[in-house]
């Protein structure tokens, strides 16, 4: 037997393309966009949610037999909240510039939809394997969108890719800024993830007309 | 007086949650299909903010900044209960929106229809949990100050879902090529409105932060050329003196 039947390798694949949790459930935007401008800030992001979600499910799931519903977001919000001074504290003592960066963003991965939706459509209804699968698919999803947005942000708008300059060196006009190229600024402020964004969905459901939404 | 009207328009507009720091995206796009249905989440996280802020400012105040436990003994100067921040804030979120929901209902249950669903959806909104933790990064001085905060980065919500709700009304009889409709569009949208939003950046500076850095540049370089102190001119003086009295000598 192999170690994932074709039901669990789902779990993990489906979040990636045709159910993205950014592009097509519309969860967890607010984070996606805002520290987008640099690559190192969007690994270190998606890594942290894939941790939150990851263990989150299981802890959610091992309990949700002994949860009552009346009270379960603030059972979840506490597991959440738990889950994430881990990874802020983790972030501050081994990485204390990129802790400076993200900033409160680390701690609005408590109020990331993603991981409340993920809680209440998935981990109350599934056993711990299957939720542990489910978060980590889902993680990767939200994770490959900040990477993409990441990746085009950082490299049209200041030339770099986890801070390495790959286009030559904008002052000296070496490399392709000898050709007359220059950095895209318009990249680099908020809104242009936005943009970005959006045009991922754009090519998304131009490839998969069956995702197009009625007006 | 003049710091809160400041704090106020810049919350609003500058610091605008949704166009400058993306806060609450979830339930803006989620929410926004209707004016009606806008109007009332947008009130309610208003309200949620003007009462969460200020009680997590003295959270924050009173017992979770390094130091703050100073009021119970001079012993429990040293420590720093910062770490707990997160978990504190979002239980004080997610209590608040149950009390409130419990009393809104009690006393006034016209305004409980109007709010009412949407109060659970709050306490999961990043909005309100980003408003306190913003307040605690940005280290607002006073509780006064951070009721304001709390309201008018309340407004400035509003504001936005209420626009983009107006929009996508509208849009609904547009031609939008099909693969953008809906979530798409919405998204390219709020990025243009994000760039609308940025042009009041200059508000309150009085222009923009280029023209002030062309300042300093012209003042950095016109310092140097301050006059020489005057004992340096008397000694140059004396030295010129002393060569011209010198030529008058040898010439005699």
């Amino acid at each position: 037997m192999a170690l994932l039947s074709k039901k669990d390798t789902n779990l993990i694949l489906d979040p990636l393309a045709d159910n993205n949790p950014i592009t097509i459930q519309v969860l967890g935007i607010c984070s996606a966009l805002a520290i987008t401008a640099e690559l190192n800030a969007s690994l270190v992001m998606a890594i942290s949610v894939m941790f939150v979600l990851g263990a989150g499910n299981v802890v959610i799931s091992l309990m949700r037999n002994i949860i009552p519903s009346k009270i379960r977001i603030i059972v979840q919000l506490i597991v959440v909240a738990t889950l994430v001074i881990i990874v802020d504290q983790v972030l501050k003592a081994f990485a204390y510039e990129l802790s400076k960066t993200l900033a409160v963003f680390v701690g609005l991965i408590i109020t990331n939809c993603i991981i409340m939706g993920r809680f209440e459509a998935f981990a109350l209804a599934n056993g711990p394997w299957r939720s542990f699968l489910d978060g980590i698919g889902n993680s990767l999803g939200y994770g490959i969108i900040l990477i993409i947005v990441g990746f085009f942000r950082e490299l049209l708008g200041s030339g770099t890719l986890f801070g390495i300059p790959v286009f030559g060196d904008p002052i000296a006009k070496t490399g392709l800024y000898s050709t007359g190229y220059e950095n895209n600024g318009f990249m680099i402020i908020p809104p242009a993830a936005l943009i970005v964004v959006g045009i991922i969905i754009w090519v998304q459901r131009s490839r998969n007309p069956a995702l197009v939404e009625e007006n | 007086m003049l710091e809160h009207v400041e704090l106020f328009f810049k919350s609003i507009f500058i610091d605008n949650m949704v166009f400058a720091v993306f806060l609450g995206m979830c339930s803006y796009l989620a929410v926004s299909k209707k004016v009606a249905t806008a109007v009332g989440l947008g009130a309610a996280v208003i309200f949620v903010l003007a009462v969460t802020v200020p009680l997590n400012w003295l959270l924050d105040k009173y017992l979770l900044q390094d130091g703050a436990l100073v009021w119970l003994g001079p012993e429990y100067a040293d420590y720093n209960l910062s770490f707990l921040s997160f978990i504190l804030f979002i239980a004080t979120i997610a209590t608040m929106v149950q009390l409130v929901e419990i009393v809104v209902e009690k006393f006034s249950p016209s305004l409980y229809n109007s709010l009412g669903i949407f109060l659970p959806l709050i306490a999961v909104n990043c909005a309100i949990l980003g408003g306190s933790l913003f307040m605690q990064a940005r280290e607002i001085e006073t509780l006064g100050l951070a009721f304001n905060y709390g309201v008018s980065s309340g407004i400035g919500w509003f504001l936005a879902i209420l626009a983009i709700a107006a929009i996508r009304e509208k849009i609904r009889y547009s031609n939008v090529p099909a693969p953008l409709r809906g979530l798409g569009i919405t998204f390219i949208i709020t990025g243009l409105m994000g760039i609308g939003f940025q042009s009041f950046g200059g508000m309150l500076t009085g222009g923009d932060d280029a023209a002030e850095e062309a300042n300093e540049q012209v003042n950095q370089i016109v310092e140097p050329k301050v006059i020489a102190p005057k004992e340096d001119i008397v000694e140059k003086n004396k030295e010129i003196d002393e060569e011209v009295i010198s030529y008058n000598d040898v010439n005699k």
